[in-house]
């Protein structure tokens, strides 16, 4: 089953090492990791899916809390949320085939990068089925993908920012919620950029 | 070997803030965070600190092979509950710790390894004795840091110290580049101090949880305690001794457990798993409750899970929630601090009569009496299970027992018995070879005033002897037992009952161990009979200093009970009635 979990980790070197090293030793196949600075400085947002048993997601976000570096940890798991992932796909397109590549882009809502005598590049951002089906259609067409690059996917939950990042991150003082839920609460709203991330008392 | 501590010179480092280089500042963080004792061997590029240490108030250790620094480090840390430091140079010395860092992991002590490194400027560019030793530990400890400016060095260190034993405890490994421990920088031990640690966030002991264990230990039949090593990192005898008197349950206990109940508790059960005694695991197995403290169903313990305790409904108090339902699911989880916990658990336990579940475990005892090999008669074989019953008996069990890894070990879990916690110091997690030597001279450098034994097999000892030499260049007084079978025992018994007797590469030469040690400038004799045993004992422990005993024991013999791998719990490998080996009259 795959396991998608959204990590705040201190933005220092070696820490995408240590999250990559601790699936080794959990031998737990990570299917895609993306990586980037999120709104607080100091901090990055990883978004990671790994392909494991269904009980194992307890376990994996009890282990990412042991590595020092990693601040707050989401398990997604059915919450509602919006997924996209980014590819880029270079296609070999002759005077012939370029229309047709065209149109296949305009169903797709994906966008023309590149455009050369032997080559076109499309850009499409979405979910992990529409990507996959534009790749398997062109496959289909009889085209050559002759590079495709993705980017692995992004997560986030609709709605409120996730209660226990609030919690970790140092929420306001009227914030009842329990860090130990994945639910939002409701009420505040993000807090404001804060020097300290972690709370004040044990939580 | 430095400044004695306490005088205005060693202490001024600590109350004002000044410039030190960064080896000095190395030695003034140890200091403030109150370690008295170091193991390790210098090398070029932890050879700046090395010069430094003569101003500060530390005993250092040289050892004869770094692995053997990290086992002492681990071997100190055990025995006296402090962090133990490690410290090697670059390249082959940090390498050499790895075994060392490993042992630690898995059995959660909390030690400190400093390792030198090349400058920062070559880094990466596989200097000379350039090692990625921050990639490598990666897997091994539990955080790391490579710090290559001398400003980081005091806060590295004491967050080190911080994340060592915090939480569950474990290694943690401070690599500092040759230019760091050259430079300088404003030294102030305060401001070094790290961020308040954070708990796990996963943390969860409530009420609810409370009530419901409340519950089903009021309401079991057939309770058992499994008590392991958090009992004893936790402090919590006296709360699990609470624990086990007031609802009459009596207790079992893992191997890094031993010591944490006294064995001689009449609640006490011994040590259970793989070579646990039958009515052990017969009491698991017929289990309705099984209450875990501190310990983390390893599967040396369970045998095969999926046919482990399946009657029993189960109670897991545990500091790590990774540990949660990671091999057994349990029903009812706890997690936090095993004191805490049971100090909150306590005032919700009222008095219970168990005493016909504890009447039904003793009758299953039956004829293990009967079985067991310290009541076989003298047939002028040597059995190690005698050996260790002798020294039990004649140290009154008041020693701290450093074993090796194998058949001895277990011999020594069964037959000699723990009162009291870190009087027992072994690698279960790792099982690692040729640590007792080595973790018995960071034993006794932290209890200098305890007896200390060591117990090694032929195998093992051979591994990390040369470290007699630190034994002696310390003055340590230190008894060394070895249990000289001719073979690498444990292989070979798994290669008697699964491999059809092909003993391959198990059958070992080793040096005469008397002449060995006596090369090391330490006293011995060799034993071959019962009847010596307690003579050479009594020499070892009347010798003004370190002593080794070779005793010769009987060569095939095989630590009973086993579980085989991918049995269960229950189904045992049994010590034959009949004995084949022994040629007595009395015999059938």
């Amino acid at each position: 089953m795959l396991h998608t979990f959204v990590a705040y980790v201190e933005d220092r070197p070696g820490v995408l090492t240590r999250v990559a090293s601790l699936f080794r030793r959990l031998n737990i196949n990570i299917h895609s990791l993306t990586v980037g600075h999120s709104e607080r400085p100091g901090l990055s947002r990883l978004t990671l899916v790994c392909d494991s048993s269904a009980e194992a997601g307890d376990r994996i976000r009890a282990s990412l809390y042991k590595l020092e570096n990693v601040v707050d940890v989401d398990d997604i798991a059915g919450a509602a949320n919006v997924t996209r992932e980014l590819a880029l796909i270079k296609v070999a397109a002759n005077v012939a085939s370029r229309s047709q590549i065209f149109e296949l882009a305009e169903v797709f809502r994906a966008r023309i990068v590149d455009l050369t005598a032997e080559s076109v590049m499309l850009e499409l951002t979405g979910v992990e089925s529409k990507i996959e089906g534009l790749v398997e259609i062109l496959r289909a067409s009889n085209l050559t993908i002759l590079e495709l690059c993705r980017s692995g996917k992004m997560t986030m939950r609709r709605g409120h920012h996730t209660s226990s990042v609030l919690k970790a991150l140092g929420a306001k003082a009227d914030d009842a919620s329990d860090p130990l839920t994945h639910g939002n609460q409701a009420g505040s709203g993000i807090p404001p950029d804060t020097e300290s991330r972690l709370p004040a008392e044990p939580v | 070997m430095g400044t004695p501590a306490n005088t205005p010179a060693s202490n001024a480092h600590l109350t004002t803030s000044t410039r030190l280089t960064g080896a000095e500042i190395v030695w003034a963080t140890l200091v403030g965070e109150g370690v008295t004792d170091v193991f390790g061997y210098p090398g070029g590029a932890i050879l700046p600190t090395y010069d430094a240490l003569r101003k500060f108030p530390i005993h250092h250790t040289l050892v004869r092979h770094e692995q053997g620094a990290a086992h002492m480090a681990d071997g100190y840390a055990r025995a006296s509950g402090k962090v133990g430091v490690a410290i090697a140079t670059s390249g082959p010395g940090a390498t050499n710790l790895v075994t060392g860092i490993a042992t630690a992991m898995l059995d959660s002590i909390p030690i400190v390894c400093i390792t030198g490194n090349v400058s920062s400027k070559v880094l990466g560019t596989d200097a000379f004795q350039e090692v990625d030793i921050t990639g490598i530990t990666l897997p091994i400890t539990k955080h790391n840091f490579l710090i290559s400016r001398a400003e980081d060095i005091a806060p590295a260190l004491r967050e080190a110290f911080q994340i060592a034993r915090s939480n569950r405890p474990g290694p943690v490994l401070v690599d500092i580049t040759k230019d760091a421990q050259q430079g300088s920088a404003i030294f102030d031990f305060e401001a070094a101090k790290p961020r308040p640690y954070r708990p796990h966030p996963m943390l969860r002991v409530e009420d609810d949880s409370l009530a419901q264990a409340a519950e089903l230990i009021r309401s079991a039949e057939r309770p058992v305690i499994l008590a392991g090593h958090g009992v004893i990192e936790s402090q919590a005898m006296e709360q699990l001794r609470s624990l086990a008197e007031r609802a009459e349950i009596p207790v079992a206990l893992t191997l890094l457990g031993l010591g944490g109940f006294p064995a001689s508790h009449p609640l006490n059960l011994g040590m259970m798993g793989m070579h646990g005694e039958a009515w052990v695991n017969h009491a698991i197995q017929e289990a309705d409750l099984l209450i875990a403290c501190g310990m983390r169903f390893d599967d040396r313990v369970t045998g095969v899970t999926s046919k482990y305790a399946l009657k029993a409904k189960k109670i897991h108090i545990e500091v790590d929630p990774a540990e949660i339902n990671k091999n057994i699911k349990v029903d009812v989880a706890l997690v936090g601090d095993l004191r805490h916990v049971l100090e909150e658990l306590l005032p919700r336990i009222s008095g219970r009569d168990g005493s016909p579940w504890i009447k039904t475990i003793e009758d299953s005892k039956g004829d293990v009496a009967v079985r067991d090999i310290k009541n076989l008669p003298d047939s002028g074989h040597l059995w190690a299970a005698h050996v260790v019953h002798d020294l039990w008996r004649i140290t009154g069990g008041n020693a701290v027992v450093v074993t090796d890894v194998g058949q001895h070990q277990m011999w020594e879990a069964q037959y000699f018995h723990h009162e009291h916690p870190r009087t027992l110091v072994t690698s279960g997690g790792l099982g690692t070879m040729g640590f007792a030597l080595p973790a018995a001279i960071g034993a006794k450098t932290a209890c200098p005033e305890k007896e200390v034994w060591v117990i090694a097999g032929d195998g093992g000892f051979q591994m990390t002897a040369a470290e007699l030499s630190t034994i002696v260049q310390e003055k340590l007084n230190i008894n060394i037992a070895v249990i000289n079978n001719g073979y690498l025992g444990m292989v070979r018994q798994w290669q008697e009952f699964f491999y059809d007797r092909n003993y391959e590469s198990t059958p070992l030469v080793s040096p005469d161990f008397v002449k060995l040690a006596e090369a090391h400038g330490i006293p011995g004799r060799a034993v071959r009979t019962r009847a010596e045993v307690e003579a050479a004992v009594q020499e070892a422990r009347n010798a003004p200093g370190a002593f080794l005993i070779n005793f010769l024991v009987e060569k095939e013999d095989s630590v009973y009970p086993m579980i085989p791998v991918g049995s269960a719990l229950h189904e045992m490998i049994r010590r034959p009635g009949h004995n084949p080996l022994v040629e007595s009259a009395e015999d059938e």
